[in-house]
């Protein structure tokens, strides 16, 4: 029977579990939210990462690792077209610029960091495909699996426990009015600062997820985080449901006067300081 | 209670995280990080690699949020969204460094563009001898007539209110004008 199914049903971290302990050879593909992945097998060890229309082939691999220079990437994209990264892995052992090892390792690291993402995927669909095979040209690795299955894990639990902490997401945040001094040595990190910029009374954080790009559990960590940072707490959204472009911090107010009355006051809170 | 915004945005190295953090009521919020590029270490030693974020509380219904835009060019991903929603914005340029003129301008084109609401441009630095007229970087930066070029130092806050009240004019004038 085919190995298809749904992500809601069982989980990036089972699915890796199976194929480890079936030795499978094939490649997963799951179908998330808003892109793709395909992650290859071979004997049951990872092979090969591709997510999305993310840019897998070694140079930018390496790029990332910095292995190579912007510089140099620009020059393989630009001047090395038609050379197969298999060709390319070659030709910069054979200048002695970078060892195998080097290779392998940035590859080991980015198809790692492929996987590690798609544990944050709760909703797709995935099936497994025994003869598709990694594109003929790339350079494929052999992975066990194990400590990605323990790390998957670790994760699943971590959704639980937010889970407990955030139960839903159709409630609002609100910054906290006296947060104290130790905001200043608060170093966010820029998804944290993409969702504290939709933090208003009036968006669930649902919305803000939706607006963000984010799926559940990362909201959920990031929404943890600032809540266990002091920074925001969780309440009611006010009024009726509203959409994140129109509940966005802006003027809301429908009259003009009002919205004369409302730059009044800003113009006399600011003489003021 | 409401929420209003103002994104404070510039080139590199302006002052936007001293402008807010002159007014803010709260310590700012900033994730300034080492400079990594050589050219930009020379300048300054850390900067805002995504956004400062300070706060005025006008009463119990209203807060006003100001969001000050990461400065160097690989983290613009953040300024669309940012600029969504925003009242009005302030573009800082740096008076005695002509060399980010262009840039700023630049910038100034990059938010009409996201958003037409009203801005006006703040030459910061005026407080030292190096500083270019006023005048002289309207035509550097080929802005119109129209178009409110404000002294200003970002450390004073004198000149912060003005140039936040200049703004908040602009604001008044256009919701008059838009009733014409």
């Amino acid at each position: 029977m085919a190995l298809r199914g749904n992500l809601r049903d069982f989980t990036v971290t089972q699915l890796l579990n199976l194929i480890n302990l079936a030795h499978k050879t094939g490649t997963l593909v799951i179908e998330g939210p808003s892109e793709a992945a395909k992650v290859a097998f071979r004997d049951g060890k990872l092979a090969h990462a591709q997510i999305g229309q993310e840019d897998g082939r070694l140079a930018s691999v390496l790029h990332r690792s910095n292995k190579l220079t912007t510089g140099q990437l620009r020059a393989i994209q630009t001047r090395a077209v038609q050379v197969s990264d298999k060709e390319l892995g070659l030709l910069l052992i054979n200048a002695g610029y970078l060892s195998q090892d080097d290779i392998l390792n940035s590859l080991q690291s980015y198809f790692t960091d492929v996987v590690r993402r798609l544990f944050t995927w709760v909703e797709g669909s995935f099936r497994f495909e025994n003869d598709m095979a990694p594109p003929e040209d790339r350079i494929t690795v052999r992975l066990d699996l194990e400590n990605l299955i323990i790390e998957g894990a670790r994760q699943l639990r971590e959704w639980e426990q937010l889970q407990d902490e955030i139960p839903s997401l159709d409630m609002a945040l609100k910054f906290i009015e006296r947060p104290g001094t130790s905001m200043q040595k608060m170093n966010l990190s820029v998804e944290e600062w993409r969702v504290v910029s939709y933090i208003n009374p009036r968006n669930t954080i649902q919305q803000i997820a939706s607006a963000a790009k984010m799926s559940d559990l990362e909201i959920r960590r990031i929404v943890y985080g600032l809540l266990q940072a002091g920074l925001v707490e969780v309440v009611r959204p006010e009024g009726a449901p509203a959409s994140v472009d129109r509940a966005r911090p802006q003027v809301t107010v429908q009259n003009r006067e009002e919205q004369k009355s409302l730059v009044n006051r800003l113009i006399t809170r600011i003489r003021s300081i | 209670m409401q929420t209003v915004k103002m994104v404070v945005t510039g080139p590199f190295s302006a002052g936007k995280t001293e402008f807010i953090r002159s007014v803010s009521e709260i310590d700012v919020v900033s994730t300034e990080r080492k400079v990594s590029a050589d050219g930009e270490r020379a300048i300054k030693n850390a900067t805002t690699v995504a956004m400062d974020f300070g706060r005025i509380t006008v009463d119990e219904d209203l807060v006003l949020y100001l969001f000050g835009t990461p400065g160097q060019k690989r983290f613009d991903f953040m300024w669309e969204i940012l600029s969504e929603g925003m009242l009005g914005f302030i573009v800082m340029v740096d008076s005695t460094r002509p060399e980010t003129f262009r840039e700023a301008r630049s910038i100034l084109e990059t938010f009409r563009a996201y958003a037409p609401t009203p801005y006006v441009v703040a030459a910061n630095k005026q407080d030292m001898a190096d500083a270019w007229d006023i005048d002289d970087m309207r035509h550097a930066l080929r802005l119109d007539g129209k178009v409110k070029l404000l002294p200003c130092v970002a450390s004073d806050k004198a000149t912060v209110k003005n140039v936040l009240l200049e703004l908040l004019y602009s604001i008044l004038a256009e919701m008059d004008g838009g009733e014409k």
